[in-house]
């Protein structure tokens, strides 16, 4: 983020600091605080609450504010009922695969796209980047029948972690994000490192790699993020009960279980997301705009 | 809507193509590619897993929607495939729909950030706060917030949250996925509450890199907020607007999850059904995967075509 103090925005400083303007300032930001914290927490409070409730509880007209008696037996229930702890380590396995995945062959190639000069270099990334353009919507039915008998092995991918990882790996904005940053390194140390003699793949190792700890921090939180979030092509790819997501599990227990208890399973599903944001946000959030906006 | 990042379509990366090889002008591809194994080596494995899961599947996608596959056997059926998508009496409202909501969102999910964004940038305190907040929503996973939505917030008995808040302010209650006029709205609100994070951060960012020196000259000029909201903020950040709306349009015309946690699908009287909806209706219930891909390969044109369109609208005001 640009720095705070000095830049001069919308309004200017001096008329926020006087009279009139110093009191509507503290006015509307009161009225911003309070009403983000209803709007954005709120739902959230209401979640982690209304879980707690009884099934009587939760029917009462109005609507109790606190738990009037917390039945922390629903967290329990769903953790049971829904062999949450399974569904997580799942979950947990997809993400930490698809972070590997995507770190050791998307930077390989924004390396080698960067640095390397490949033969068609450019056109390869071109019709990389192409990809951002087709919904993925579009290709839904085209790559779930790609996955269940892959072209020449004719092996079926259902059910296996490799459904989920590979195709992560076609990741055209990782691509375009790596070799942006790779590109912003000076030719020289490039020339440097050769000249002592180093391979790429030392150079990639022992002098790229860490000067872009930050980018592959990034990359690996969106991707964890990406699957946690996913839904449609987990529930696709890996239809038994025994390999699915947390969110296609509690989905396909919604129908028969009880409204709270499936609350508090979707309450559990959460934490592991808001955890990693509430850690890193501030690589989150820089992932976010350097993305394509600035220089 | 749910754009999680600004691709950078933008800006295509900006690097020059390599230069010649000083030696002979035209060396054969074999040796280039030897000459430089490691290189693309390097390219090896993300190349294959685009090729296989990304580039052979668009090819194939076009060629599904003309064939036929039945108990193992493809035959070439020219456009059946569409024609009986045409025919599914969803087809239409499935669109309507679609339209509907995408148009909606744009309304609810593309100035409100932005309105969002600019009072934020306003602010010299609780700015961390704030933007952790607008942001929180996005890192839930959608099937999570939905079902918040759906058993909580849309709850249709004076129990539901939304009501309650509307008994205490003595407004009439709704009754939001029951009926089918409040089913797409009540879509949207929750869309937006998803996904609205992401967008407000790159604005902010965008307003940002807006000189001060601009507002100074206007504010000397005797512009007011509204008039200085018109003619520096929104000129200065018109790119990022245009492409953010151009991907706002693209996501949320593939709406899918919300009809399916929210409305079940199809919701009160087919007013949930969406495109995307139906193509996984036809492809995995309906054993139509051919038919699906017709679907897909009409969405594909819808969208491209605005796309086009879009791009040469937005090209001419340069």
């Amino acid at each position: 983020m640009a720095p705070d103090t000095g830049t001069r925005t919308l309004i200017s400083q001096a008329q926020l600091r006087r009279g009139r303007g110093r009191a509507v300032y503290w006015m509307l930001l009161a009225v911003v605080v309070v009403g983000f914290t209803l709007v954005f927490l709120g739902p959230l409070y209401w979640m982690v609450t209304g879980a707690l409730k009884s099934g009587q509880e939760i029917a009462q007209t109005p609507p109790s504010l606190f738990p009037q008696d917390p039945q922390w037996q629903n967290y329990a229930d769903a953790w049971h009922h829904l062999d949450l702890a399974k569904l997580l380590f799942n979950t947990f396995y997809y993400a930490t695969g698809a972070v590997l995945f995507q770190l050791v062959f998307d930077t390989a190639a924004a390396y080698a796209l960067s640095k390397l000069r490949p033969v068609l270099g450019n056109v390869i990334l071109g019709m990389m980047l192409a990809t951002l353009m087709i919904p993925a919507m579009v290709l839904i039915v085209p790559q779930y029948v790609t996955v269940i008998d892959l072209p020449i092995l004719h092996i079926n991918l259902l059910d296996s972690p490799f459904a989920i990882w590979l195709p992560l790996v076609a990741n055209a904005f990782n691509i375009f994000l790596l070799k942006r940053f790779f590109d912003s390194i000076p030719e020289d140390l490039m020339a440097a490192a050769l000249m002592d003699g180093a391979t790429p793949l030392r150079t990639l190792w022992s002098i790229v790699l860490p000067m872009s700890r930050p980018i592959l921090g990034v990359v690996s939180i969106f991707a964890v993020t990406a699957v946690w979030k996913d839904f449609l092509w987990p529930k696709l790819v890996m239809p038994s009960p025994e390999t699915r997501t947390v969110s296609v599990g509690i989905y396909a227990f919604a129908g028969g279980t009880p409204m709270n208890v499936v609350i508090a399973a979707s309450v559990i599903a959460a934490i592991p997301t808001v955890v990693i944001f509430l850690v890193f946000q501030r690589n989150i959030m820089s992932g976010l705009t350097t993305g394509g906006l600035k220089g | 809507m749910a754009i999680t990042t600004v691709p950078g379509a933008v800006r295509a990366p900006g690097r020059p193509a390599p230069s010649p090889p000083a030696g002979p002008p035209r060396t054969n591809l074999g040796r280039k590619v030897r000459d430089n194994l490691t290189g693309h080596a390097f390219l090896i494995g993300a190349v294959l897993c685009f090729t296989v899961f990304s580039w052979y599947p668009m090819v194939r996608g076009v060629v599904m929607s003309f064939q036929r596959t039945r108990r193992g056997e493809t035959t070439w059926v020219g456009w059946d495939n569409y024609l009986r998508i045409l025919d599914d009496p969803s087809f239409w409202t499935a669109w309507q729909n679609t339209f509907y909501f995408t148009g909606l969102a744009l309304v609810l999910g593309f100035a409100v950030p932005f309105f969002v964004a600019i009072l934020l940038n306003e602010f010299r305190h609780a700015r961390g706060y704030l933007r952790i907040l607008v942001y929180l929503p996005v890192m839930l996973p959608p099937a999570s917030a939905l079902f918040l939505f759906k058993f909580y917030a849309y709850d249709p008995s004076d129990a539901g949250l939304f009501n309650a808040i509307l008994n205490a302010f003595g407004l009439p209650t709704s009754q939001w996925m029951q009926s089918p006029e409040m089913t797409m709205p009540a879509m949207v609100i929750a869309s937006t509450w998803m996904n609205m994070g992401s967008a407000v951060l790159i604005y902010l960012a965008a307003l940002q890199n807006i000189p001060g020196e601009l507002y100074e000259a206007a504010e000397l000029d005797g512009a007011g907020i509204w008039r200085r909201i018109m003619h520096v903020t929104i000129p200065q950040t018109r790119l990022i607007l245009a492409l953010l709306a151009m991907l706002q349009i693209v996501a949320t015309m593939q709406l899918f999850i919300e009809p399916l946690i929210l409305a079940n699908g199809a919701g009160a009287e087919d007013s949930a059904t969406s495109v995307a909806y139906l193509i996984y209706q036809h492809g995995f219930f309906q054993n139509d995967l051919n038919g699906a891909a017709a679907l897909g390969v009409i969405m594909l044109v819808v969208l491209a075509g605005f796309s086009a369109v879009y791009l040469r609208l937005t090209a001419r005001q340069d």
